[in-house]
C-alpha cells in the first residue's frame, strides 16, 4: 500500500502520451550507469540501476543504499523517486531510460507482463517459494510464472478499543451479525461505532465483502466472480452500516491513519498494519485486532499487498539483474528483516523470518501477523485491472452512499470487467 | 537571422512539447495502444466509439457541461464585480487589488487540503461545522454525503476563492484601459451610474470578457486539481463530480497506460471544449471591437 501522489498537475495529464515521449528526450539521469560496453561499472563488474518509489520512514533510502552497496558482483546505483513513481516507471519501461530492477506494488501489471516488459522470475525462487506469504506469491503469479519477488508485506486489519467493547459488554466480532450489532452497540452522543474510512467503507471494503459471503473478484478459472444474490446481500450490509449512522465520517486523515480511533470518535477502525507504532503510543495496550468477519458460506479476510521486486526485460543484463533481485529478495534475509521491522512496521514476506521480528512476536501486532498468513487476501487479483476496479468502486459508492441496487451495480461491473478481462488474456 | 535566434528555441519547444505530443495522442486514438507509444494494432474509431458507448464518461462530460454552464457565469459576474469596486475605491486600492490577487499564488493543492482538512472537514472543530454549530446545528460531514450533495459547495468555493482574483485583475487592466473622456462626456449628457455601466463600461470591456469567458470555459472542462485533491481517496475517486480528466486518469492514463482509449477520450474532451468556445466566440462576436 503507497499512500497516492496527490501531486499530478493538470499539465502532467495533458502531456498525455507525450509524457513518455518527453521522458525519452530527456531521461538521461536514470540511475542506470554508462552501460556501453567501453564504460561504466568498476573493473568488469555489470553497472544495474534499482528503483524505489520514495517510503515515507525515516532511514529506508539509507538503509536500501547500504543493501545495494554491499553486493558484490556487480554496481547497483539506487534511484530513489519522490515523484509519482507508478507513472514514471511504467512510462519509461517503454524506454531505453527505465530501470535494471525495481519494484512495484503488487508486482508488476497484467499489461507489462503481456507487453514482455517484465521477466519471468520463477526460477530465482526454488524451494523457497514455499516460505513466502502465499496469497501475495499467488497476486504475482501470471500463467504459471512468477513475475516479481515480494518484499514485504502491508496488510489491513479491524483495530478495536478493548476499552470501549469492555465498557458496553461485547467481545470482539467474530461473524458479520456481531459485527453489525457491536457497531451499534458502540455507537453513542460522542462515539461512533465504526470508522471505514470517509466514504463509509465505499472504497475499502468491497474485496472484503465479497470474500466474507465466500467470493472473489474472478473465480479461479478468470470469470467473473459475484454475480450472486448472496454477493448483493454482503455489499448491502455496507449500505445497512450506513443508513443506521453508526459509521464515523468526515474525518480529517482517512482510514489509513489511527487519528479517528486513538483520539476516541470511533470504538473500531479498519486501518492499516502501519498505524500500529501510533496507536501503541496512545492507547499503550488498550486495543486488539480481529479479521474482517465472515457471513454465511464466507471466510474471514485480511487484505494484503506487497511491493514486489521486478526485472525489466529492457535491462542491458537481464541475469545479472536478476542475480541481484535475488540475492536482496530471497537470499539475504538479515536485510529482509531489517527492511520490514527497523524503519516502518511490516511483515516480512518470507515467513520463517516472522518469529524473528522482534516487533512481531507479541500483542495485537502479533495477531496481525498471524492474521496475514491464515487469511491473507490480495487486494485485488491481477487481471482486475485499474479500468475494473474504477467500475467496481463507482458500484461500491452508488450502492453504499445512493442505495442503489447491489444487483444492478454488479451487472454493470461486470458489463466492464468481462470484455476487460477477455481483452487482457487475449 | 536574429529573428531565428531569438524565436527558434521556443518554436522548437513549442513543436517538440506541445504540438509533436497532441498530433502523437491524435496518432494513438486510432489505435489499440496498451502500455506502448508506438502501437501497431489500427482500431479505426472503435476507441471513440468505446469511450462514447461508457456511461461513465458521458456523465462526466454532462456533468462537466453543467458545470461549466454554472462555474462561467459565477465566476464572471463576481471578478466583474470585484474589479468594478476596486477600480471604484478611492481607499487603500492598492491593498484591495493584492488581497482579492492573493489566492491566485496559492497552490490548487494547498488550498484543496486546506478546504478538506480545516474548513470543511467534517470533525466538529472544522470551520463550518463550528460555524453552523452555533446555530445549534449537527456536524456536516461534507464530503461523505451525496444527499444533498454538499460536496459541491467544497469544490465550488475553492475554485472561485483560487480564481477570482486572477480574472479580476484581467477586468481591472481592461477597465483602467477606459478612456476617462468618455466617462465625462456621459456624466454631461446626464449618465447615472448604471446607465454607464451598462452603455460604456460593458461595451468597452468587449474584448477582456471574450478573452475571460474562453478562459473559463478552458478552464472548467479541463478541472482536475482541486477536484483530484478534494474528493480522492486513496486510490479511488467516486462516480458523482468526476471531471473527465479525471476519469481518463483512472481508466486510462494512470496505472493503466492505454493511450489509445485515454487519447480518445482526450480529444473527444478537445472537441468539446472548442465547439462551446467556437459558440462562445460566435457569440460574443469575436474580435469586432478592437
Amino acid at each position: 500500500m503507497t499512500l497516492p501522489t496527490s501531486r499530478l498537475s493538470r499539465r502532467h495529464l495533458l502531456a498525455l502520451g507525450g509524457s513518455s515521449l518527453a521522458l525519452t528526450a530527456c531521461g538521461s539521469n536514470t540511475g542506470r550507469g554508462d552501460s556501453s560496453p567501453s564504460g561504466g561499472g568498476d573493473g568488469d563488474k555489470p553497472a544495474l540501476s534499482q528503483w524505489y518509489h520514495q517510503y515515507g520512514e525515516e532511514g529506508t533510502q539509507d538503509a536500501v543504499k547500504r543493501y545495494a552497496a554491499a553486493y558484490p558482483d556487480a554496481s547497483v546505483t539506487v534511484k530513489w523517486d519522490p515523484g509519482d513513481y507508478d507513472q514514471t516507471t511504467a512510462a519509461s519501461l517503454l524506454t531505453d531510460a527505465g530501470p535494471d530492477v525495481f519494484e512495484y506494488g503488487n508486482g508488476p501489471s497484467i499489461d507489462m507482463i503481456k507487453g514482455g516488459q517484465v521477466v519471468d522470475m520463477t526460477d530465482l525462487f526454488g524451494d523457497t517459494v514455499e516460505d513466502f506469504n502465499a496469497s501475495t506469491v499467488a497476486r504475482m503469479t501470471y500463467d504459471g510464472k512468477i513475475w516479481a519477488i515480494p518484499q514485504v508485506i502491508d496488510m489491513q486489519i479491524l483495530v478495536y478499543r478493548k476499552s470501549m467493547l469492555e465498557d458496553a459488554g461485547i467481545e470482539p466480532p467474530e461473524t458479520m451479525d456481531d459485527l453489525v450489532a457491536a457497531a451499534s452497540a458502540l455507537t453513542t452522543d460522542k462515539v461512533k461505532g465504526l470508522f471505514l474510512g470517509n466514504d463509509g467503507g465505499a472504497g475499502l471494503m468491497g474485496g472484503a465483502m465479497l470474500w466474507s459471503a465466500g467470493f472473489d473478484f474472478l473465480t479461479d478459472d478468470n470469470e467473473f466472480g459475484f454475480d450472486d444474490p448472496r454477493a448483493g446481500e454482503a455489499l448491502a450490509v455496507l449500505r445497512e452500516l450506513w443508513t443506521s449512522k453508526v459509521l464515523l465520517l468526515g474525518q480529517p486523515t482517512d482510514w489509513y491513519d489511527a487519528a479517528a480511533l486513538t483520539s476516541g470518535q470511533c470504538a473500531m477502525q479498519f486501518t492499516g498494519l502501519w498505524t500500529f507504532p501510533d496507536i501503541d503510543k496512545a492507547l499503550g495496550d488498550d486495543f486488539g485486532v480481529v479479521p474482517w468477519p465472515a457471513m454465511d458460506g464466507g471466510e474471514k479476510s485480511v487484505p494484503v499487498g506487497a511491493y514486489g521486486s521486478c526485472v525489466s526485460a529492457k535491462s542491458s543484463d537481464v541475469d545479472a539483474a536478476k542475480a541481484f533481485a535475488k540475492w536482496l529478495w530471497i537470499d539475504q534475509t538479515d536485510d529482509q528483516l531489517d527492511f520490514a521491522t527497523s524503519y516502518g512496521f511490516h511483515i516480512p514476506s518470507r515467513t520463517s523470518l516472522i518469529p524473528k521480528a522482534d516487533t512481531l512476536t507479541s500483542g495485537p501486532a502479533a495477531d496481525a501477523a498471524s492474521a496475514a498468513t491464515d487469511y491473507g487476501h490480495a487486494q485485488t487479483p491481477i487481471l482486475w485491472t485499474p479500468k475494473c476496479q474504477t467500475a467496481f468502486g463507482d458500484a461500491m459508492v452508488k450502492i453504499v452512499k445512493n442505495g442503489a441496487d447491489p444487483m444492478e451495480q454488479i451487472a454493470a461491473v461486470k458489463k466492464v470487467a468481462e470484455p476487460e478481462v477477455k481483452r487482457v488474456l487475449a | 537571422m536574429w529573428f531565428w535566434v531569438f524565436v527558434g528555441p521556443f518554436a522548437l519547444g513549442l513543436v517538440v512539447f506541445i504540438y509533436v505530443p497532441i498530433l502523437w495522442s491524435v496518432y494513438l486514438s486510432f489505435f489499440s495502444a496498451y502500455n506502448t507509444v508506438t502501437p501497431s494494432r489500427f482500431v479505426g474509431l472503435g476507441n471513440y466509439a468505446d469511450m462514447l458507448a461508457d456511461p461513465a464518461f458521458r456523465s462526466s462530460l454532462g456533468t462537466f457541461l453543467v458545470f461549466a454552464a454554472f462555474i462561467v457565469p459565477t465566476t464572471f459576474v463576481l471578478s466583474l464585480g470585484a474589479a468594478l469596486l476596486v477600480a471604484r475605491t478611492r481607499v487603500m486600492q492598492t491593498f484591495f487589488r493584492s488581497v482579492f490577487f492573493l489566492p491566485v499564488a496559492c497552490s490548487y493543492v494547498v488550498a484543496s487540503l486546506v478546504w478538506k482538512m480545516s474548513l470543511f472537514s467534517g470533525v466538529a472543530s472544522g470551520v463550518a461545522n463550528a460555524a453552523i454549530g452555533l446555530a445549534g446545528h449537527e456536524p456536516i460531514p461534507w464530503l461523505s454525503l451525496t444527499d444533498p450533495p454538499w460536496y459541491w459547495l467544497v469544490i465550488v468555493s475553492a475554485r472561485l476563492w483560487l480564481q477570482l482574483g486572477f480574472f479580476m485583475i484581467l477586468f481591472l487592466a481592461g477597465i483602467q484601459r477606459i478612456n476617462p473622456v468618455l466617462y465625462e462626456a456621459a456624466a454631461i449628457d446626464g449618465a447615472r451610474g448604471w446607465q454607464t455601466l451598462r452603455y460604456i463600461t460593458l461595451p468597452q470591456l468587449t474584448a477582456t470578457s471574450t478573452a475571460v469567458l474562453l478562459l473559463l470555459i478552458v478552464n472548467a472542462f479541463q478541472a482536475f486539481d482541486e477536484f483530484f485533491n478534494i474528493l480522492s481517496t486513496f486510490g479511488t475517486y467516486p462516480p458523482y463530480a468526476r471531471p473527465p480528466l479525471v476519469y481518463l486518469y483512472y481508466v486510462a492514463l494512470g496505472r493503466g497506460q492505454d493511450f489509445g482509449h485515454g487519447s480518445a477520450g482526450a480529444v473527444i474532451l478537445t472537441a468539446v471544449i472548442a465547439v462551446v468556445a467556437l459558440v462562445q466566440g460566435r457569440a460574443m462576436r469575436l474580435g469586432r471591437e478592437d
